[in-house]
C-alpha cells in the first residue's frame, strides 16, 4: 500500500515544493530586479565619503549606515540613492515631518560623490544613471503615456505635482535635472514607489525624461499656464479676473455723467 | 421720421421708409425703442451672460467645422511632437488638430471655453443680485424660474461640452458621472448603459454628447433666454429706491438711443475682455492629459467650476455609511451628495414662492430692496452661498494641501465641519449686520452726518453739527417696506391649520427682529426738536443743487 502511494502524496512532498517555489520566485525576483550594481569607488574616495558620512549623517543612520531611530537603514540604497537625497538638497533632512522638502544643497558635487561611493560600498545598490539615458533623445510619445499611466496621479498630467494623503505629496517635477528624476524613478525616495528596471527599463526611463524634458522645454502654445494645475485655476481666474475686469467695465458703463 | 422734413432724406432715411411701408416697423420700433432702463452696474451682469452666450455660438460655430465627435480609434499624426503616432479617438485627434493644426482653431477654441466659464459665471452673479435685491418678487417669480433654468441649462451645456475632447481629464468626468448615475438604486445601471450605449466608455457616448452640446441644449438656453427677456419687457425693469421711483413706474433711460449704444458698445467690451484672455492665457490644454484611457487618472482632476460644488459634495460625502436593503447595496457615498444637491438646486427654485408664502404679499414690487433692508433674506442668501462655496472649494481639496502644504485628510474634515456650521455662521453674522446697518440708517435720517465739526454756540455750549442727508440719500434710507411677523389666527372654520402654524413660527423667523423704517412723523420731529438755525441752512443748499 504504502510503497503504491505516489511521491507527491508523501508528506514531505508538499514542503518540498514550497521550498522550491519560493527558490524559483524569490530568486527570479532577484534576478529580475538586479539593477546595475555600483561601481565602488577608488578607496581614497570612499574613505572620505566616510568621513563626511560619520559627520553628517551617523547621528540618524548609524555610524555604519545600518539606521538608527531617526533614520532608515542604508545598506543597498546605493550611489543612485545618495546622489538623489543629497543632490536635491532633501539631506541632510531638517526636523521632521510627514516628508522633506526640497533645499539649497549642502555639499560640492564631488563631496556628493564620495558620500555615495561609500554607501555604495557598504552593499550594492543602483548605480548613478549612465548619460545616455538623460540626454532627452527617446520617444516622447512612449514617454507621455508611460508618464500617464504611471507617474501622473501623483504627479499631475505634465508634473505640477499633486497630494498624498496625511500631508505627504508628490512635487512638481519642474526644474529637477534629467539625472534626479532617473534616480528618484530607481530609488523611490520618501513616498515614491520604486520603479525598477524589469517594471520600466532603462529605455522605457529614457522616454520619460525625454517627455519632461519636452513640456519643460517648450512653452503651452496656448499662453500663461496659470500654474498647469487644470480648471481649478481656470475658475478662480474667471471670477477674479474675468469677472472682475467686468464689474469695472459695468461700474465704469453705470457712473452717471456729471 | 426723415420724410416729414422738407430736407431731402438721404439714404438712410429713404431704406428706413422703404422698410415702414412694407413692414410697419417705425411702430414696434416706437414701442421698444421708448422703453425706459434704469441705469446701474448692477443690472448689466445678466446682460454679460447674454453676451457670452452669443460669443459661445459663434465660436462654437467654427469648431462645429472641424471637429468630429466620433469615437473610433486613430494613430495621431499631427504636429503636437509628444502625442506623434499615439493611438486615440477621432474626437481627441481632431481637438489636437483644431488646437495645433487649424489656423485660428486654438483661439477660437480658447474663446469658446473661457466663454463658457464666463458665462455661467455672470449668470451666477446675476441670480445673487436678483436675489438679494428682491428682484424675485412679484411679478418676477416664473422669471426666476426661468433664470434658474438657464442656470442648469448653462451647467448642462458645459459639462457636455467638457467631455467632447475625450481626452483623460473628459474621461474621468465622465467616469465619475457614470459612477454616480450607477449608483441609484434599482435604475441606475440601466439608465448608465442606455446612455453609454452598453459599459462604459463605449463608442457611442461622444456623439451622443455632441447632440446634446450643438443642438438640443442650446436650443433649449435660446428658447429660455426669448422667454426671460420677453418677461423682462412684459414686467418692465426694477429700479433702486429714489425720489420719484415708486413701483407703480420706472425712472431711467429709453432703449433707444441710450441703451442701444450702450449695449451695443459693452457687447464689444465683453467680447474684447474674453479675445484678451483668449489671447495670453491657456485654457484646458487637452494635448497635456493625453487621450482617454479609462486606467490612468491624473492629480488635479477637476471639473470646470460651474460642476465644482457637485464634485465637492462628492468629496465631502462621509464613506461607511452604506445601507443593504434586501441584500442591495444602497452607496450613501453616491445619493447622499445627490440629494443634498437636488434639494439645494429645488430650494434655490422655490425661494420665491417660499417667501411669499412667508409674507403673504400680493402686492406687485418694482422698487428693489437694499439687502439690509430685508436682513433674514439675506442671511439666508448668505448662508446659500456659504453652503454653496465649501462644496465648490471642497472640489480641490488636494490643491489646497499641496499648494498650502497641509493634510489632505484635515482640509477635507475641516471642510466638511465648515459645510454644517459654516452657514450657520454666515446666516448669525449677517442678519447681526444688516439690523445694525439699518440703525445706522435710521441714526444718519434722524440726526444726519456727524461731519466732524465742533461748534460752540454763544451761549457756551459746544456741539457737534451733523449734516442732514440729501434727498437721494434720505429715499435710499427709508424707502422700505417694514414686515411684521403674522400671527397665526384661526381661519373661517375657527380652526388654526398647521399651515398657519407654520406660515406664523417662519415668519416670527424671517420678522421678529426688525428695524422700522423712519416714519415721516419721526423725521419731523427729530428735525423740528433739536436743529439750531445754523444747521438747518444746510439741506435748503443741498437741495438747491440738486435741482440746478
Amino acid at each position: 500500500m504504502n510503497s503504491a502511494k505516489p511521491m507527491r502524496r508523501r508528506p514531505w512532498a508538499a514542503g518540498i515544493v514550497v521550498f522550491l517555489g519560493l527558490i524559483l520566485s524569490g530568486g527570479g525576483y532577484a534576478a529580475a530586479t538586479n539593477v546595475v550594481i555600483s561601481e565602488v569607488g577608488s578607496p581614497e574616495q570612499v574613505e572620505e565619503g566616510r568621513k563626511l558620512f560619520l559627520a553628517n549623517c551617523a547621528s540618524c543612520h548609524g555610524t555604519n549606515g545600518e539606521g538608527a531611530i531617526g533614520g532608515p537603514s542604508l545598506i543597498g540604497v546605493g550611489a543612485a540613492s545618495v546622489d538623489f537625497q543629497v543632490g536635491t538638497g532633501r539631506m541632510p533632512g531638517q526636523g521632521s515631518g510627514p516628508q522633506l522638502y526640497k533645499k539649497p544643497v549642502q555639499f560640492t558635487e564631488e563631496q556628493i560623490s564620495a558620500m555615495a561611493a561609500y554607501v555604495a560600498s557598504l552593499a550594492p545598490g543602483p548605480a548613478i544613471p549612465d548619460e545616455e539615458y538623460l540626454r532627452g533623445d527617446g520617444d516622447p510619445t512612449h514617454g507621455g503615456e508611460l508618464f500617464r499611466i504611471n507617474c501622473a496621479m501623483c504627479h499631475n498630467a505634465v508634473g505640477a505635482g499633486g497630494a498624498l494623503t496625511e500631508g505627504k505629496f508628490a512635487p512638481a517635477l519642474g526644474g529637477v535635472t534629467p539625472k534626479h528624476t532617473y534616480e528618484a524613478m530607481v530609488t523611490g525616495p520618501q513616498n515614491m514607489p520604486v520603479f525598477n528596471d524589469s517594471n520600466l527599463t532603462p529605455e522605457d526611463k529614457k522616454d520619460i525624461i525625454t517627455y519632461l524634458m519636452y513640456i519643460e522645454e517648450n512653452d503651452s502654445v496656448g499662453g500663461f499656464e496659470l500654474g498647469s494645475i487644470g480648471p481649478v485655476a481656470e475658475g478662480l481666474f474667471t471670477w477674479i479676473f474675468g469677472l472682475g475686469f467686468i464689474i469695472a467695465i459695468t461700474v465704469w458703463l453705470g457712473a452717471k455723467s456729471n | 421720421m426723415t420724410n416729414t422734413t422738407e430736407k431731402k432724406s438721404g439714404f438712410v432715411g429713404n431704406t428706413a421708409n422703404y422698410l415702414d411701408e412694407r413692414l410697419s416697423v417705425a411702430g414696434v420700433l416706437k414701442g421698444f425703442g421708448r422703453k425706459v432702463f434704469p441705469d446701474h452696474w448692477s443690472f448689466m451682469l445678466g446682460e454679460v451672460a447674454l453676451y457670452s452666450f452669443v460669443i459661445l455660438v459663434l465660436s462654437g460655430t467654427f469648431l462645429t467645422f472641424f471637429y468630429q465627435p466620433s469615437m473610433a480609434e486613430v494613430h495621431y499624426d499631427g504636429s503636437y511632437a509628444p502625442l506623434k503616432g499615439a493611438q486615440m479617438s477621432i474626437a481627441y485627434a481632431s481637438s489636437l488638430d483644431i488646437s495645433f493644426d487649424i489656423r485660428g482653431g486654438l483661439i477660437m477654441r480658447q474663446v469658446h471655453h473661457w466663454a463658457a466659464l464666463l458665462f455661467v459665471a455672470a449668470a451666477g452673479l446675476h441670480m445673487l443680485r436678483v436675489f438679494f435685491t428682491g428682484a424675485f418678487r412679484k411679478p418676477r417669480e416664473l422669471n426666476w424660474v426661468v433664470g434658474f433654468l438657464l442656470f442648469v441649462m448653462g451647467m448642462a451645456a458645459g459639462f457636455t461640452g467638457y467631455s467632447l475632447p475625450d481626452d483623460l481629464l473628459s474621461g474621468n468626468g465622465l467616469r465619475i458621472i457614470d459612477g454616480m448615475i450607477k449608483g441609484i438604486p434599482l435604475i441606475g445601471p440601466a439608465i448608465s448603459s442606455g446612455f453609454f450605449g452598453g459599459e462604459f466608455p463605449g463608442t457611442e457616448v461622444v456623439a451622443r454628447l455632441y447632440s446634446l452640446h450643438i443642438m438640443i441644449v442650446p436650443a433649449l438656453i435660446i428658447v429660455l433666454i426669448g422667454v426671460h427677456l420677453m418677461m423682462v419687457i412684459i414686467h418692465k425693469h426694477t429700479h433702486y429706491s429714489g425720489p420719484g421711483r415708486t413701483d407703480d413706474n420706472v425712472v431711467g433711460y429709453p432703449l433707444a438711443p441710450v441703451y442701444v449704444a450702450k449695449a451695443g458698445g459693452f457687447f464689444f467690451l465683453v467680447f474684447g475682455v474674453i479675445a484678451a484672455i483668449s489671447a495670453t492665457f491657456t485654457i484646458n490644454p487637452i494635448w497635456n492629459y493625453g487621450p482617454y484611457d479609462p486606467s490612468p487618472v491624473s492629480a488635479g482632476t477637476q471639473p470646470d467650476w460651474y460642476i465644482g460644488w457637485l464634485d465637492g459634495a462628492l468629496r465631502l460625502a462621509p464613506s461607511g455609511w452604506d445601507i443593504s436593503v434586501f441584500g442591495f447595496v444602497i452607496p450613501m457615498g453616491v445619493m447622499v451628495p445627490l440629494v443634498v444637491s437636488l434639494v439645494f438646486l429645488a430650494l434655490v427654485a422655490a425661494y420665491p414662492f417660499i417667501e411669499n408664502w412667508v409674507t403673504k404679499d400680493k402686492r406687485e414690487h418694482h422698487v428693489l430692496d437694499r439687502p439690509r433692508n430685508n436682513p433674514t433674506r439675506t442671511a439666508i442668501g448668505a448662508a446659500g452661498v456659504t453652503f454653496y462655496g465649501v462644496l465648490w472649494a471642497g472640489a480641490s481639496t488636494d490643491l489646497i494641501a499641496t499648494n498650502f502644504q497641509m493634510s489632505l485628510n484635515q482640509v477635507l474634515v475641516a471642510m466638511q465641519i465648515l459645510l454644517i456650521i459654516g452657514p450657520v455662521i454666515a446666516y448669525w453674522v449677517t442678519k447681526r449686520a444688516c439690523l445694525s446697518l439699518q440703525r445706522k440708517d435710521r441714526e444718519m435720517v434722524l440726526h444726519g452726518r456727524e461731519t466732524g465739526r465742533i461748534v460752540r454756540l454763544p451761549h457756551g455750549e459746544f456741539i457737534e453739527v451733523h449734516e442732514p442727508v440729501d434727498e437721494y440719500e434720505l429715499w435710499k434710507l427709508v424707502d422700505y417696506k417694514n414686515y411684521e411677523p403674522i400671527l397665526a389666527r384661526p381661519d373661517e372654520n375657527g380652526k388654526i391649520t398647521i399651515g398657519n402654524r407654520l406660515r406664523s413660527a417662519v415668519s416670527r423667523i424671517y420678522f421678529e427682529d426688525r428695524i422700522a423704517p423712519v416714519s415721516k412723523a419721526e423725521y419731523e420731529l427729530a428735525h423740528a426738536d433739536h436743529a439750531p438755525a445754523a444747521v438747518s441752512e444746510k439741506p435748503k443748499k443741498k437741495q438747491k443743487s440738486i435741482k440746478a
